[in-house]
């Protein structure tokens, strides 16, 4: 496809106001309530998280190039992995799509003028920003030791790390995520467009939904955990405290009760994206709709009732195992119907390989792989074999970054040029896609064979025999590196040099393609009527 | 030429749907609580159910008539905000102002007794930690009750003090005349928010104080 086919079809695209120019002063955006300039805020924040976890890795990947301990100590290694585990899981996964990709774009999808809440949204910014800075700070003043998990009895009695700080920070953030998906709650109920009914909703919309049901209900469940921390930590007795008959297993229960949902908020927008990606380049209804709707609302559901394989190894009783294993088996079907549509979707139709495309195309692949490895890991005699060792790493990291940070580089592709209208290098775009796809393989690959041969997670030595594939695995992540930066040089070259969009540069339905790009500030001039069902595309197929 | 800022700019088409979307905020608002609250009800049940002595113990100790005379002032504040809530509705400016101000008294009296409460169980030496010493000794698990009340009861008197910060500002809004008949909201708003406090001591009383 070529870039200048698209240049200008819409005059109002050269339209001089819009969200953007605006105003430049700097209080105009620090005081915004503007779902745009918010969601743009939000892009800015979880980039830099981004990079400085993804430096931990780096270094850990750095580290584990020789099996002797070479580059850090054991106590370092353990911090770097725990602020990795916060930073990507808090302030990078979970407001990612919802708050970036959601903010932006999910007014615009269902014809409002703005969130239900607009303060309340800005409000959420400010919340995640001083969560986020206090872990940085903890960081900074020595790190935390615990892993993501701040696992009891070590993080509220033993460890020497800078818990207080860090479970405060994490806390203060989850009040922005509540907040976040009650606005996109009430905004999908009260604000859509007159026309627009559920069954009408993109995909994207429904993914949202879904996202903010488990926000909204399992962060608070999060919140009460920590502060019991923080709590047992500053008195020096609290209820996971076993001096006084108190259950450190208790903590996992009510950790993973957040914890796994939240996988469900670190995946579910990247299926809403990548369905509304699949539909614009194979130009055809998403197969299925209604089924591909529910079976989101499903995954949402049954998300919440199988926290307890995470604690297949712990005392947790086997009767409460077998049920939690049988659960846990329950939730791929849903997700192995959103992935049967997509395919159903793709065949027979006439594809187009835009960039938004590959990435959609590699979530496919590297979500059904993590899908089905999630499959060994709810098996529980195949579980007592895997569990903690890098099998599990790779599993998530397959769901993670292979699923959920594919989507997001692919909403991010996806939406650019309605966000600031100029169309990115496509050829550059391209190759970065595909670079990420074969470093994340390269780098995550190996760590099922590492896991499957019994290295176990979380130690910065290991047993030579496990180096080859550490040395893949590292270079890997270099290469994975590369692909990750690119982007950075070819958006931000795109924000000057690149040719203007207009308001619809890959002919997508959907309402955000009506608006010019980028939009005004009261994104429609009269608010739309809907008349038609979503992903209402000429009939192509061969 | 400019548009218009944004801060004046509303994302509704009329009041009746911003009455909804309000409505429909607060009481999403009201479930993530009841989820906040609910960890720390899951670990009571859990405790409870392990140690029922212990529990049984624990909550002989507790002052049975401040309880219940909170429980009654608690729920006859919420009776008021009710009043309140009707006042505004029917536009009576000087009955709003004395439903909140009844209100707000009782909430006050509510946690004058709450920490009145809280100095006796210090100088019983029922407080957790190094100085939990009660009298006649105690088995282990019976902190773990403690612990409970005070991060319960603590927690609850948290959201009364937001919420008698707000009964505040809506007292001088009432004075002010910013509250009318065809803006009820913050007045709706902030009786869901002090009704549902109010259901979580109702659930905390038995739990707390009855336990036989």
């Amino acid at each position: 496809m070529k870039i200048d086919a698209f240049s200008s079809r819409d005059v109002s695209a050269d339209t001089p106001v819009n969200y953007f120019t605006r105003d430049y002063s700097l209080r105009s955006w620090l005081f915004t309530r503007d779902h745009k300039r918010i969601g743009l805020l939000y892009l800015i924040s979880i980039t830099f998280f981004f990079s400085i976890a993804a430096i931990a890795a780096a270094l850990m990947r750095w580290e584990l190039l020789t099996p002797q301990g070479d580059l850090v100590v054991s106590d370092i290694y353990n911090r770097l992995f725990t602020l990795h585990g916060v930073l990507m899981v808090w302030f990078f996964l979970i407001p990612s799509i919802p708050a970036v990709l959601g903010n932006f774009i999910l007014p615009l999808m269902i014809g409002a003028r703005d969130v239900a809440f607009p303060r309340l949204n800005l409000a959420s910014w400010y919340l995640f920003m001083t969560g986020g800075l206090l872990v940085l700070y903890a960081i900074l003043i020595g790190g935390v030791d615990t892993g993501w998990t701040f696992y009891t009895p070590y993080s509220s009695v033993y460890s020497n790390g800078h818990v207080m700080l860090m479970a405060s920070g994490v806390f203060i953030a989850g009040f922005s995520s509540i907040a976040t998906g009650l606005n996109f709650i009430v905004t999908l109920h009260k604000l859509r467009a007159p026309g627009l009914t559920w069954f009408r909703l993109p995909l994207f919309a429904w993914s949202i939904y879904a996202t903010s049901l488990i926000l909204v209900l399992a962060t608070p469940v999060l919140a009460i955990t920590l502060l019991l921390i923080m709590l047992e930590r500053f008195l020096g007795v609290g209820v996971f405290d076993p001096k006084l008959g108190g259950d450190p297993l208790l903590f996992q229960h009510l950790f993973w009760f957040y914890s796994h949902p939240a996988v469900y908020i670190m995946i579910l927008p990247g299926m809403g994206v990548v369905s509304e990606i699949i539909a614009c380049f194979s130009r055809k209804r998403i197969f299925g709709y209604r089924i591909a709707a529910i079976a989101i609302l499903a995954i949402a559901a049954l998300g919440f009732l199988v926290w307890g394989h995470h604690m297949f190894v712990s005392s947790q009783s086997v009767y409460a195992g077998v049920v939690f294993s049988l659960l846990s088996f329950l939730v791929s079907v849903p997700s192995a119907i959103k992935v049967f549509n997509w395919v159903a979707t793709l065949h027979r139709a006439s594809i187009r390989f835009d960039t938004p495309f590959l990435y959609a195309l590699g979530f496919l692949a590297l979500f059904t792989v993590g899908g089905l490895t999630g499959l060994f890991l709810a098996t529980l005699a195949v579980d007592v074999h895997l569990h903690d060792t890098y099998f599990v790493i790779a599993h998530f990291h397959y769901i993670m970054v292979g699923g959920m940070v594919m989507a997001y580089m692919g909403g991010i592709h996806y939406w650019w040029p309605k966000i600031s209208g100029r169309l990115y290098h496509e050829w550059l775009a391209r190759i970065s896609a595909v670079t990420i796809f074969i470093g994340f393989n390269l780098t995550f690959f190996p760590q099922f064979i590492l896991g499957y041969l019994g290295m176990p997670r979380r130690f910065h030595i290991y047993p030579p025999e496990f180096q080859t594939l550490n040395i893949v695995s590292t270079s890997g992540a270099v290469v994975l590196a590369i692909g990750y930066t690119l982007p950075l040089f070819y958006l931000g070259w795109s924000l000057f040099f690149g040719p203007r969009a207009g308001s619809n540069p890959w002919d997508a339905t959907g309402l955000e393609w009506t608006t010019p790009s980028p939009p005004a500030e009261h994104n429609f001039e009269r608010t739309p009527v809907v008349t038609q069902e979503a992903y209402d595309y000429p009939d192509l197929s061969l | 030429m400019k548009p218009p800022s944004s801060i004046d700019a509303s994302p509704y088409t009329d009041a009746t749907q911003r009455s909804v979307a309000q409505h429909l905020g607060m009481w999403t608002f009201l479930a993530t609580e009841i989820l906040f609250f609910g960890g720390l009800f899951a670990c009571y049940a859990i405790y409870r159910h392990t140690y029922p002595e212990a529990f049984a113990a624990g909550s002989a100790r507790m002052d049975f008539w401040i309880g219940t005379l909170n429980t009654g002032v608690l729920l006859t504040s919420s009776l008021f905000m009710a009043f309140a809530d009707h006042a505004v509705k029917l536009g009576r400016r000087e009955t709003l102002r004395r439903c909140l101000a009844a209100v707000w008294l009782l909430g006050v009296i509510f946690l004058g007794l709450k920490f009145y409460e809280y100095h006796q169980k210090f100088v019983e030496h029922l407080v957790p930690g190094a100085g939990f010493h009660p009298d006649g000794g105690a088995a282990p698990p019976e902190q773990l009750f403690f612990v409970l009340y005070f991060a319960m009861t603590g927690l609850h008197a948290l959201h009364m003090m937001i919420g008698l910060g707000v009964i505040t500002w809506l007292f001088v809004r009432a004075s002010r005349g910013t509250l009318t008949a065809d803006r009820p909201a913050p007045v709706e708003m902030t009786g869901l928010y002090w009704h549902f406090v109010d259901c979580v001591w109702v659930f905390l009383y038995p739990l707390l104080y009855l336990v036989r």
